[in-house]
């Protein structure tokens, strides 16, 4: 299989990553080196294996839905890129 | 009290215990250290002004009974630290001052550590060079323009320089054991678990672990003792009995089995690195434990597997870089527009390489191909050390193929850069502590390090097999202060 430039756009167009056609020629020619690396896994034989999801073989913990911490507005905002002191902005998304 | 950035953690807090030494006078001598260091580049931010404030503070009123009385510490920038900023090697971060604490550095605090600093590290965690840095390569201290292995690298070369007298560093897949192997230092990544997570800058979830780097044995089961804990706030915490890790340290090997795994003799290794495990061996032996080859059938498989789940985990965590609620953002035309600048712009090629390797094996239509694969793969991977673990004790391999690199050498080719990961990997993968200590030197006068594998919650058991192991190899690192002038 290799990665062509029309996969290399799609994955960007998924990733959110904006991505140029001399980028997207360099990246092409990595992910093929590492996709032809990664296809060593082809020649084991897995159909009857049970995926592994965590190595902590243990249910999740439940617990009590509280309120922990409040009054925090302040310091939620307070790395935002864009400045108000209430909310996130954006560019504008409706006309 | 003369050179008090050469002793060691344990011998630093019996002398601040015993009052022969204040913590200002410490924390003293690693800040005048580290500003003589800055061609290092080890540190991204350093909080000297702050550190002595809290070390007056700690002598005026001083809490002798805790692990780390007074004692300064930098750490990885992969922790986030409360008013301090916190960058994870990354354009995208570079303003981010986080307003909680992570609770393996809360522990530190707690402990009475103070924060010397924030230490450069690959773009979130993401290299074993430490040069997908935004803030620039970290030298190794062992040969100018030499890297100090990756992702720990400012970490690993902070305590190989005594910049500072231990660190914490992350693992996901070698991240503290790889440079540690490249400074002659000693570092642990433990069962998964048994750091909290919490406030770490989150890489690949299933796989990360905070650890510790250190000068030696001791220091770093007594880094392990404090920063080990049971946190509700990571739903992958394990409540398990922890031990007094430093208390418990013995030489005591006698009667322990040590597997030996031929997959780990791969095609190409250096000679030196042959015959260093070899003396590894012989060392375990002359301290009464009983040496069995083994077979880890799946070993070659684990970096395959590991470029698909990393990748896939990294590119859903850092979903969340999108220039809205901190850090940095580009303009754009539109919404869109915007998300797309800022993450092309703000990550470096390597994260946007494994971003879109992530993206691509979750994207519909390869998902049972890669990603499901990988994770069946990786079962199979742990079953083999399940099954060997049943009758051992602990695995013994090299840590590193190489010893460390210049810096450039491999940077354009991603495959080689990746397999230097190929011994520590693995552990990763099966959710095992397994520790690197300094074990030997190269021709070159380079160190080499040998990886000791345990079972899952065994870090006593390892911690023991490196203290005694370490005793009989006698390790000394050349360090010559070449970039001090």
């Amino acid at each position: 299989m290799t990665i062509d430039l029309k996969t290399i756009k799609h994955i960007s167009k998924l990733s959110r990553i904006s991505v140029d056609e001399s980028k997207a020629e360099k990246l092409a020619g990595d992910l093929n080196s590492i996709f032809k690396f990664i296809e060593k896994l082809n020649e084991l034989k897995t159909d009857n294996v049970e995926p592994l999801t965590s190595v902590a073989e243990t249910t999740l913990r439940l617990r009590g839905d509280e309120v922990k911490s409040e009054n925090i507005k302040e310091e939620i905002i307070k790395n935002s890129p864009k400045e108000n002191k209430d909310f996130f902005v954006v560019p504008k998304v409706v006309e | 009290m003369s050179d008090l950035t050469a002793q060691t953690l344990v011998k630093l807090c019996k002398n601040i215990k015993e009052k022969k030494v204040s913590s200002t006078e410490v924390t003293k001598a690693f800040i005048e250290r580290s500003e003589k260091s800055k061609k290092l580049n080890a540190y991204i931010t350093t909080d000297f002004e702050n550190a002595l404030t809290k070390a007056k503070q700690f002598d005026e009123k001083p809490n002798l009974d805790l692990k780390l009385p007074g004692i300064p510490i930098a750490v990885k920038d992969l922790f986030c630290t409360k008013n301090v900023k916190t960058t994870a090697g990354s354009k995208i971060l570079q303003s981010f001052t986080p307003t909680y604490e992570s609770t393996v550095t809360d522990n530190l605090w707690n402990a009475g550590g103070i924060l010397l600093g924030k230490l450069n590290c690959d773009e979130f965690a993401m290299g074993s060079s430490n040069e997908t840095s935004h803030y620039g390569n970290v030298q190794n201290p062992i040969d100018e323009n030499l890297v100090p292995g990756g992702s720990s690298g400012g970490s690993a070369s902070a305590v190989a320089a005594q910049l500072t007298p231990i660190t914490i560093g992350t693992d996901t897949g070698g991240s503290i054991r790889q440079p540690a192997s490249f400074t002659g230092t000693v570092g642990l990544k433990p069962t998964y678990g048994s750091c909290s997570r919490y406030g770490i800058v989150a890489f690949a979830s299933s796989l990360d672990q905070a650890g510790p780097m250190s000068q030696n044995v001791e220091d770093c089961a007594l880094l392990h003792e404090v920063i080990s804990t049971f946190d509700n706030k990571d739903s992958t915490s394990i409540n398990f009995k922890r031990n007094n890790y430093l208390q418990e340290l013995s030489k005591n090997i006698k009667g322990k089995k040590i597997g030996i795994p031929k997959e780990y003799r791969v095609e190409g290794m250096p000679k030196e690195i042959e015959d260093l495990w070899q003396k590894g061996i012989d060392h375990i032996k002359d301290c009464g434990a009983e040496v069995v080859d083994i077979s880890l059938p799946h070993t070659s498989y684990a970096l395959p597997t590991y470029y698909i789940v990393a990748p896939a985990e990294a590119s859903s965590n850092l979903a969340r870089y999108d220039g809205v609620k901190y850090g940095f953002r580009a303009e754009g035309k539109n919404l869109i527009d915007m998300y797309e600048k800022t993450r092309s712009e703000g990550f470096g090629a390597e994260v946007q390489r494994r971003i879109m390797i992530g993206t691509y094996v979750l994207s519909s239509g390869y998902y049972d191909a890669y990603y499901l694969k990988a994770q069946k793969v990786r079962k199979l991977i742990k079953n083999d050390f399940d099954e060997a673990f049943k009758q051992l004790d602990a695995i013994l391999t090299p840590s590193t193929p190489s010893s460390a690199f210049k810096i450039g050498e491999k940077k354009d080719d991603p495959v080689s850069m990746y397999l230097n990961d190929i011994f520590t990997v693995p552990v990763n993968l099966a959710g095992l502590p397994g520790i690197s200590i300094p074990a030997g030197h190269d021709a070159k006068g380079y160190p080499l390090g040998l990886q000791i594998i345990g079972k899952a919650f065994d870090e006593q058991n390892i911690l023991n097999i490196a203290y005694a192991m370490e005793e009989k190899i006698g390790f000394k690192n050349n360090i010559t202060d070449w970039w001090i002038k």
